[in-house]
C-alpha cells in the first residue's frame, strides 16, 4: 500500500470517512439490496447516574422470527470517554461503528487531542444520515452515544433517528425493538440520585422486562452464560461489568418475580 | 537558446546531501532506546505542543528531527497509510517495516528528484509483543533505512550522543534509567538537561492495545530523580 499524501488543498484533514473516499475505499450506501432477510439487533438502554453513564443491551440478533446469533455484543466502546449502543440491521450497524471508532482514534493521532463528546456525537449523527439510503431499504441503524464529558464533568446521553437527527437527552433513553418496554421499566425507576449498582440493577431491569415481553429481545441465559452487555463511563473512562456481577443482579431480579 | 551548465551527479548529490544534513543538525537530538518492557523515546524539544514524538498505530510509534513541517507531513502520512490498512485488513497487518520502507520510498524520491531534499531524518519504533520483536528502523533525509538493535539516535552531534549511548546502555534496564541515560547523553558533557527541557513517550508491552503513552513532566522528573 503506498502512502497517501495530498496537496495542501485537497487533504482530507483528520477526517478518517473522507480518506477512504478519496483513496476510493469507501462503501457506497445505495447499493439496492432488494427485500432480504438480514440479521437484526434489538433492544438497548442508557441512563445517566450521579457518576456517569450507564449503557446495556440484550445479545440477541434476529432475521425475521429465527434467532441469529446468541451472543451479540451491540454495547460496544467507541473510545476511552465513550460507547455506542446499536440497534438494527446487524451488518451495517457493526460497519458504522467500526468506522466510528476509527474516525475518533484517527482524529485524535492526527490532530493529537481528542474530539470533545459534542463533536463525537456530530460525528455519529453524520454517519447515520449517510446511512439513509440504505435505511430506506429497510437497513435501519438507530444507535444510542453516551459518554462522559470530561470538559464538563459529567455524563451525557444522545438518541439519533434514520436522517440523522440527534437528540441529546438528559436522564435516560431506550432504543430498539423492546424499547418501550425497557424505556417505560427504566422511566418509572429512575432518580436523580442513582449510584453505580442501582443504574446497573435499573438497567437490567430493563433489559429483562423487555426480553420478557418481545421476542426479538433476549434475556439472560444462565444456561449457556450468555448475559447482556452491561458498561459504565465514568471520569475513570469506560470499564464492562463482569458476568459474574450480571449474574447476581439478574439472580435478584429473578427472585423478586418468583416472589410475587 | 541557453544551455544549462554541466554539474557532474555526485557534485548534485553532494551538495543535496549536505544540505540536508546541516538543516537536520541545526535541530536538537532524539535518542530512542530499549528497556525492559518496551521502547522509549526522547528528545530535547522546549515546546510542550509541537511533538516530535507520536502515535501511528498501536504498537508503533513516529518521531522525527529537523524541519517541523515537513515530518510532521511524513507523520500524518504515516498515521493514514496505518489506519487504511487497519481498515481494509485487519489490525494486526499494519507492521513498522512496511511502513519503514514507504517512508524511505518517498524520501528516497524526493531526494533525487525535486528540488530541495526534506530536511529530516525520522524513526520507527514497533514494541513486539515479546522483547524480541521489537523493531526499530532509522530513516535518513536520502531514503537509507537502518534497523537498530538497542538504540538510535536522530539528529545533530549524534556520534558524540551514540558514544554515551553505547557505554550505558545495558539490556533489559528499567525505563527509569532509559530514560535518565538519554537524558544525560542529549545533554553532553556540559549541559544539564531537566524534565520541561524534554519530551518523552514510552511504547510499553504492558499498555493494552495501544501501546504509545507519553509521559508527563511530573513523571519525568520522577524518573530523572530531580
Amino acid at each position: 500500500m503506498s502512502m497517501p499524501m495530498f496537496r495542501p488543498g485537497s487533504d482530507p484533514g483528520s477526517n478518517f470517512p473522507e480518506l477512504l473516499k478519496r483513496v476510493g475505499l469507501a462503501t457506497t450506501g445505495g447499493d439496492s439490496i432488494g427485500d432480504l432477510s438480514v440479521p437484526h439487533a434489538t433492544t438497548c438502554v442508557a441512563l445517566r447516574f450521579t457518576d456517569g453513564v450507564v449503557m446495556a443491551g440484550d445479545r440477541r440478533a434476529t432475521s425475521g422470527n429465527l434467532i441469529s446469533h446468541r451472543g451479540m455484543e451491540k454495547v460496544v466502546q467507541a473510545d476511552e470517554f465513550s460507547g455506542v449502543a446499536i440497534a438494527g440491521a446487524a451488518g451495517p450497524s457493526m460497519e458504522m461503528v467500526k468506522l466510528f471508532q476509527l474516525q475518533l482514534e484517527h482524529y485524535e493521532k492526527v490532530e493529537g487531542g481528542s474530539l470533545s463528546l459534542e463533536g463525537k456525537a456530530n460525528q455519529l449523527s453524520m454517519m447515520v444520515r449517510g446511512n439513509l439510503p440504505a435505511a430506506l431499504q429497510g437497513m435501519v441503524v438507530v444507535p444510542i452515544f453516551a459518554g462522559y464529558d470530561v470538559r464538563r464533568g459529567n455524563g451525557r446521553l444522545f438518541t439519533y433517528d434514520v436522517t440523522g437527527g440527534r437528540y441529546e437527552e438528559s436522564d435516560y433513553v431506550a432504543t430498539g425493538s423492546g424499547m418501550l418496554h425497557a424505556g417505560t421499566v427504566v422511566k418509572i425507576g429512575w432518580r436523580d440520585s442513582l449510584d453505580r449498582a442501582a443504574a446497573i440493577a435499573l438497567a437490567c431491569r430493563g433489559l429483562w422486562e423487555a426480553a420478557d415481553a418481545d421476542s426479538a429481545t433476549g434475556g439472560p441465559d444462565a444456561l449457556r452464560g450468555i448475559y447482556p452487555t452491561v458498561a459504565i463511563i465514568t471520569e475513570h473512562g469506560w470499564s464492562r461489568v463482569d458476568d459474574a456481577e450480571l449474574a447476581a443482579v439478574f439472580e435478584a431480579i429473578a427472585g423478586e418475580v418468583r416472589s410475587r | 537558446m541557453n544551455m544549462p551548465f554541466y554539474v557532474a551527479p555526485e557534485q548534485v548529490m553532494k551538495d543535496r546531501a549536505d544540505y540536508a544534513r546541516k538543516g537536520i543538525a541545526r535541530g536538537r537530538a532524539l535518542v530512542a532506546v530499549r528497556y525492559a518492557d518496551g521502547i522509549a523515546l526522547v528528545a530535547e524539544n522546549a515546546s510542550n505542543t509541537l511533538r516530535k514524538i507520536s502515535e501511528i498505530y498501536d504498537r508503533i510509534a513516529f518521531a522525527g528531527v529537523g524541519k517541523y513541517n515537513e515530518f510532521d507531513q511524513l507523520r500524518v502520512a504515516g498515521v493514514r497509510a496505518a489506519d487504511l490498512k487497519g481498515y481494509q485488513y485487519s489490525r494486526d497487518d499494519v507492521d513498522a517495516r512496511s511502513l519503514a520502507n514507504n517512508y524511505a520510498q518517498i524520501l528516497g524520491q524526493i531526494f533525487t528528484h525535486e528540488m530541495k531534499p526534506m530536511e529530516v531524518e525520522i524513526l520507527v519504533a514497533e514494541v513486539g509483543v515479546v522483547p524480541e520483536g521489537d523493531q526499530v528502523f532509522h530513516i535518513l533525509y536520502d531514503g537509507t533505512v537502518v534497523d537498530e538493535k538497542q538504540y538510535t539516535v536522530l539528529g545533530g552531534d549524534a556520534e558524540a550522543i551514540g558514544g554515551h549511548m553505547k557505554q550505558a546502555y545495558v539490556d533489559g534496564q528499567s525505563l527509569e534509567d532509559a530514560v535518565r541515560e538519554a537524558t544525560v547523553a542529549l545533554a553532553g558533557a556540559e549541559r544539564k538537561l531537566t524534565a520541561t527541557d524534554l519530551e518523552v513517550a514510552v511504547l510499553s508491552r504492558v499498555n493494552g492495545r495501544r501501546c504509545f503513552r507519553r509521559m508527563t513532566d511530573a513523571m519525568v522528573a520522577t524518573a530523572l530523580g530531580e
